[in-house]
C-alpha cells in the first residue's frame, strides 16, 4: 500500500459502560473507497465521528496525511481536508441550495463571488444544477443527501466521510448515488462510506472493514468479505452459515 | 451585628426562598414537560394576588382559606392558556421557540395592562387577615407569621409535586416529557397531558400568589420581580428539575437576605445574580439540569 | 449553469439595494408631506426602532442567539455620550464612536461567558446580566443613580446634536442611523461572516463540519450587534435630552428592541423595518388615544397585537410580501 492518507491506530472509545470501539486499527490509501460495515450497534457511528473529529477517543491515535488529528475537534478536521455527511441529514434550512453550498465554499473563498462560483460548479457536479434556488428544506430526501455531499465537497476535502448515504433510497436513487461516489473518486477524493446494508456497498468499494460489537472483525476485498463465515454470522445469524 | 439578627435574617430569607421555589417550580414543570419558557409566569402570580384581594373584599373569606379556590382558578387559567395560545405554537414549523417566547411576553403585557385598567396602578394590600400582623417568637428570633405560613404551604406544594410523580398522571407526564411523539403510541393524549401540566404549573404560582397576598403589596407589575427571580432560580437549579428549583430557591432566598443585611438592601438582587452567574460558569446547565 | 445561479442571488441582492434606496428617498421626503408634529415624532421613533431592531437582528436573527439584554448596549451608548457631553463637553459625534465601541466591547464581554450556555440558559443569562447592570446603574451616584441625567440645551448645533425643536433634524439623524444599520445587515447577508452566522443558527454540528468555529462567530455577531445598538442609544439620548436607568437599561426596553424584528421576520433584511413600522405606531397611538383616558388599555392592545401577530405570522410580516414564503406557508398549512 502507498503512504496511507489516514491511519487509525488502536482507537478505543467507551460511553459509560458500553464499549463502542475496542482497539481498532486500519489504514486508508489515497484514492481508495473504503466501506465501514457492520450490523447496528457495531460501533460504526462512533468510529465515523471519531475520524470526523466530533468525538474524542479514549485511547489510540489517528493520523491524517501524517498529522495527528485525534482530539483536535471537528472544525480543525474540516479545515485540514476531512469532509463529512450526517446520518440524519442536516441541511441549513433557512437557506437555498446555492447558499448551503456557499457556506462550504467559504472555507477557502474570502469573497462571495468566488464562493458562488465554486458552489455553482460543485452543485452542477452533484446533479443539483436545476435546484440552486430551491430552499433546502423543500428538497426530496435523495436530493438532500446530494446537497450534503455538495456542501462538504465545496470545502475541497481530501477525505470524504459518507454516513449511510445510500440507506433509504430506492434502487434507482441508490444507483445514481453510487455513480456520484465513483465520480468523486475520479476527482481524486478518498472516501469512507458507512452502511449497515452490506449488499448495496459491495460493488462500489475497494476494501471493507467489518465491525462487530465494537471490534474489527475483518478487513478485506468485497469478494473475500462476503464469503467469510464470521461476516455471514454477524450479519445474518447462524442459519445462513453453510 | 448580633448572631440572633443574622439567624433571624437567614431564616427569613430561607422562608422567602421557599416561596421563590414554588414560583420557580411551576415554571420548571412546564419547561421540563414541553421545553417552553413561560414569560407570563410573573403576570399569573399577579393575577392570583388580585384574585385573592378581590375575593377577600367581596366575600370576606380569609386569604388562607382561599387557597384551594384560587389554585383551582389558576389551574383553569393555565389550561386555557395552553389550549388558546401554546397549543397553537406547537404546530408552528418556523421559529417555534421564538414564537413561544414572544407569545407569552405578549400575554404578560396584556395581563399587566388589564390589571392596570381594572384596578389602577396604586399599591394595594390585604389589611385584615388571620395571619396578618402576628409573629412567632422562637427564643430571641422573631418571624412574621404570614412568612412562616408561606414557607409551610410551600413545603406542602413540593410534597404534592413529589407525590404527583407516583400517580398515573405523573407517569404519563414523565413519559410525555421524555418523548413527545412516542407517547401517542401507548395511548397517552399528549395534548391533555400538556394542558394539565400547564394547569399544575400555573396552580403552583397561584398558591404562591395567595400566600404573598397575605403580606406583600399588590400592584399590576408586582409579578415582574418575582418572575425575574423565578427565571434565575430555574436556570440555577436546572431547567426541568423540580428538586433543583427547591434547592436553588432556598439558596436565592438566603443570599438575597444576607446581601441586604451585609451590603445594601437596594442591591439585594445583585447577590442573587452573582451567585447565579458564578454557578452557571461552572455548571452551564444549572445545579440539577439534564436538558 | 453556474452563471444562472450567480444571476438569481446577485439579482436578488441588487433588487434589495435598489428597493432600499427607493425607501430611503421616500423616507427622506416624508416630512414634506407630514406637517403634524406629533406624527413626525412618531416617524422619528419608528426609524430609531427600525435601526435598533435591525441591530438586534444581526445577533438574534442571523446568528440565532436570542438576547433579552440588548438594553444594556443601548444604555451604555446613551450614558457614554451623555456623560462625555455633559461632563467633558465632548461632541456626540465622537460620543457616537465611543458609545459604539464601548457597547460593542460590552457585548463581546457578555458573550464570553454566555455563549458557553445553550438555548434557554443563554436567553435567561442575557436577561439577568442586563437587569444586573440596570440595578447597579440605579444605585451608582457617579451617573446620578436613579435620578438620571438631563442634557442642558445651550444653542442650536449639529456637532452637539442640539436643536430647539429636535424633531425635523432628528428625522434625518435617525433615518441615517436606520439606513446605516440596514446597509450593514445587507453587507453581512452577502459576506462570508453572514453565511457562517446563518449556518451557526441553522445547525451547529453541520457548521462545524464545514470548518466554522462556533464561538468566535457568535462573539463577532454579538460585538457588531452591540455596537449598532449602542449607537442607537447615543442618538436616543440626544434626541430626548434626558436619560435614566429606567428608560435606557430596563428589561422592557430589551423586549421592545427585539420585538419589531420578531414580528417583522427574524433573520430577514426587511423584517425589522416592517415590524417597527407596525408596532411602534400602534404602541404610540394606543398610548395617545387611550392611555390617558383608561390606563392599561394601551398595554392590552399592544400585548394582544404581539400575540396575534406571532401566532398568525410566525415567519414574520415579511412573508406577506414574499411569494416564496407564501408558498411554503401553504405547504405547511
Amino acid at each position: 500500500m502507498a503512504e496511507p492518507l489516514l491511519a487509525i491506530r488502536g482507537i478505543s472509545k467507551s460511553f459509560g459502560s458500553v464499549a463502542a470501539n475496542v482497539d481498532i486499527s486500519f489504514e486508508v490509501a489515497p484514492g481508495e473507497i473504503l466501506g465501514l460495515i457492520g450490523p447496528n450497534g457495531a460501533g460504526k457511528s462512533s468510529l465515523f465521528n471519531i475520524i470526523a473529529g466530533s468525538i474524542v477517543p479514549d485511547r489510540g491515535e489517528i493520523l491524517f496525511a501524517g498529522r495527528r488529528i485525534s482530539g483536535i475537534g471537528a472544525v480543525a478536521c474540516a479545515r485540514l481536508g476531512i469532509g463529512r455527511t450526517f446520518q440524519v441529514v442536516r441541511s441549513f434550512d433557512s437557506m437555498t441550495v446555492l447558499e448551503n453550498v456557499m457556506v462550504g465554499a467559504f472555507l477557502h473563498a474570502r469573497r462571495s463571488a468566488a464562493a458562488m462560483r465554486a458552489a455553482g460548479e460543485v452543485i452542477a457536479f452533484c446533479g443539483l444544477a436545476g435546484r440552486q434556488d430551491v430552499p433546502a428544506h423543500r428538497l426530496s430526501p435523495p436530493d438532500k443527501r446530494r446537497l450534503e455531499i455538495a456542501r462538504a465537497l465545496a470545502t475541497r476535502p481530501r477525505l470524504l466521510l459518507l454516513d449511510e448515504m445510500l440507506t433509504g433510497l430506492t434502487p434507482t436513487e441508490a444507483r445514481e448515488g453510487m455513480q456520484l461516489v465513483r465520480d468523486l473518486r475520479a476527482q481524486g477524493i478518498t472516501i469512507i462510506m458507512v452502511e449497515h446494508v452490506m449488499e448495496v456497498l459491495l460493488p462500489l468499494i475497494d476494501r471493507a472493514i467489518v465491525l462487530d460489537l465494537g471490534r474489527k472483525l475483518l478487513e478485506g476485498r468485497p469478494a473475500e468479505i462476503v464469503r467469510h463465515p464470521d461476516v455471514i454470522r454477524a450479519y445474518l445469524g447462524d442459519r445462513y452459515v453453510a | 451585628m448580633s448572631a440572633t439578627l443574622i439567624a433571624q435574617v437567614a431564616i427569613g430569607g430561607l422562608l422567602m426562598g421557599l416561596v421563590y421555589a414554588v414560583v420557580a417550580a411551576g415554571l420548571s414543570l412546564i419547561f421540563g414537560l414541553m421545553d417552553v419558557v413561560n414569560f407570563a409566569h410573573g403576570a399569573l402570580l399577579m393575577v392570583a394576588m388580585y384574585a385573592t384581594l378581590l375575593i377577600h373584599r367581596a366575600t370576606g373569606i380569609d386569604p388562607l382559606l382561599q387557597l384551594p379556590l384560587v389554585a383551582a382558578l389558576l389551574f383553569g387559567a393555565g389550561v386555557a392558556i395552553y389550549r388558546g395560545l401554546i397549543a397553537r405554537t406547537l404546530s408552528v414549523r418556523v421559529n417555534a421557540g421564538m414564537v413561544q417566547i414572544f407569545v407569552t411576553f405578549g400575554l404578560s403585557i396584556f395581563l399587566v395592562g388589564a390589571a392596570e385598567f381594572l384596578f389602577g396602578s396604586d399599591f394595594q394590600s390585604i389589611n385584615t387577615s388571620l395571619l396578618g400582623g402576628h409573629s412567632l417568637a422562637f427564643g430571641a428570633i422573631v418571624l412574621p407569621l404570614p412568612l412562616v405560613a408561606s414557607g409551610i404551604v410551600a413545603l406542602f406544594v413540593f410534597l404534592g409535586l413529589a407525590l404527583l410523580s407516583r400517580t398515573e398522571f405523573g407517569q404519563a407526564l414523565e413519559a410525555t416529557r421524555e418523548d413527545h411523539e412516542a407517547v401517542a403510541l401507548i395511548g397517552i393524549d399528549r395534548d391533555r397531558v400538556f394542558g394539565i401540566g400547564w394547569g399544575i404549573g400555573t396552580a403552583s404560582v397561584g398558591i404562591a400568589g395567595v400566600m404573598l397576598a397575605n403580606f406583600y403589596y399588590i400592584a399590576p407589575d408586582v409579578g415582574t420581580n418575582f418572575a425575574l427571580i423565578a427565571y434565575v432560580t430555574v436556570a440555577l437549579g436546572g431547567f426541568g428539575s423540580i428538586f433543583g428549583a427547591l434547592v436553588a430557591g432556598l439558596m436565592i432566598g438566603l443570599v438575597e437576605a444576607l446581601t441586604a443585611l451585609f451590603i445594601d438592601p437596594a442591591l439585594k438582587q445583585i447577590g442573587i445574580f452573582m451567585i447565579y452567574l458564578a454557578v452557571l460558569m461552572i455548571r452551564p446547565r444549572g445545579l440539577f439540569g439534564q436538558i | 449553469m453556474a452563471g444562472a445561479a450567480r444571476g438569481t442571488l446577485t439579482m436578488r441582492r441588487r433588487r434589495e439595494i435598489l428597493l432600499g434606496a427607493a425607501i430611503l428617498v421616500f423616507l427622506a421626503l416624508l416630512p414634506l408631506g407630514v406637517g403634524n408634529v406629533y406624527l413626525r415624532g412618531l416617524i422619528v421613533l419608528t426609524l430609531l426602532y427600525a435601526g435598533l431592531a435591525q441591530a438586534w437582528n444581526i445577533l438574534g436573527g442571523y446568528c440565532g442567539q436570542i438576547s433579552l439584554g440588548h438594553a444594556l448596549y443601548f444604555g451604555i451608548g446613551a450614558y457614554t455620550s451623555t456623560l462625555l457631553l455633559t461632563r467633558l463637553g465632548v461632541s456626540p459625534l465622537f460620543g457616537m464612536f465611543a458609545g459604539g465601541v464601548l457597547s460593542g466591547g460590552a457585548a463581546f464581554l457578555v458573550g464570553l461567558p454566555c455563549f458557553r450556555l445553550s438555548g434557554h440558559y443563554y436567553v435567561i443569562a442575557t436577561l439577568v446580566i442586563g437587569m444586573m447592570v440596570a440595578l447597579l446603574a440605579a444605585n451608582w451616584d457617579f451617573i446620578n443613580a436613579a435620578q438620571g441625567i438631563t442634557i442642558p440645551f445651550h444653542q442650536e448645533s449639529w456637532t452637539d446634536l442640539a436643536f430647539r425643536t429636535a424633531i425635523l433634524p432628528f428625522h434625518y439623524v435617525m433615518l441615517a442611523y436606520a439606513a446605516l444599520i440596514w446597509l450593514i445587515a445587507w453587507l453581512i447577508e452577502g459576506s462570508r461572516w453572514g453565511f457562517f452566522w446563518r449556518a451557526v443558527k441553522d445547525d451547529v454540528a453541520a457548521a462545524r463540519s464545514l470548518g466554522i468555529s462556533i464561538y468566535p462567530s457568535k462573539l463577532a455577531a454579538a460585538a457588531i450587534s452591540g455596537a449598532a445598538t449602542g449607537i442607537g442609544g447615543v442618538l436616543y439620548a440626544h434626541y430626548i435630552g434626558f436619560i435614566d436607568p429606567d428608560s435606557t437599561l430596563d428589561l422592557s426596553l430589551s423586549v421592545l428592541i427585539a420585538l419589531p424584528a420578531v414580528v417583522g421576520g427574524i433573520g430577514t433584511l426587511w423584517g425589522p423595518l416592517l415590524g417597527a413600522a407596525v408596532l411602534i405606531p400602534v404602541q404610540q397611538l394606543s398610548v395617545a388615544w387611550l392611555g390617558s383616558a383608561a390606563g392599561g388599555i394601551d398595554l392590552m392592545v399592544y400585548g394582544a397585537l404581539i400575540m396575534a401577530l406571532a401566532l398568525a405570522r410566525p415567519e414574520g410580516l415579511v412573508s406577506f410580501f414574499q411569494g416564496r414564503a407564501r408558498e411554503e406557508a401553504a405547504d405547511h398549512g
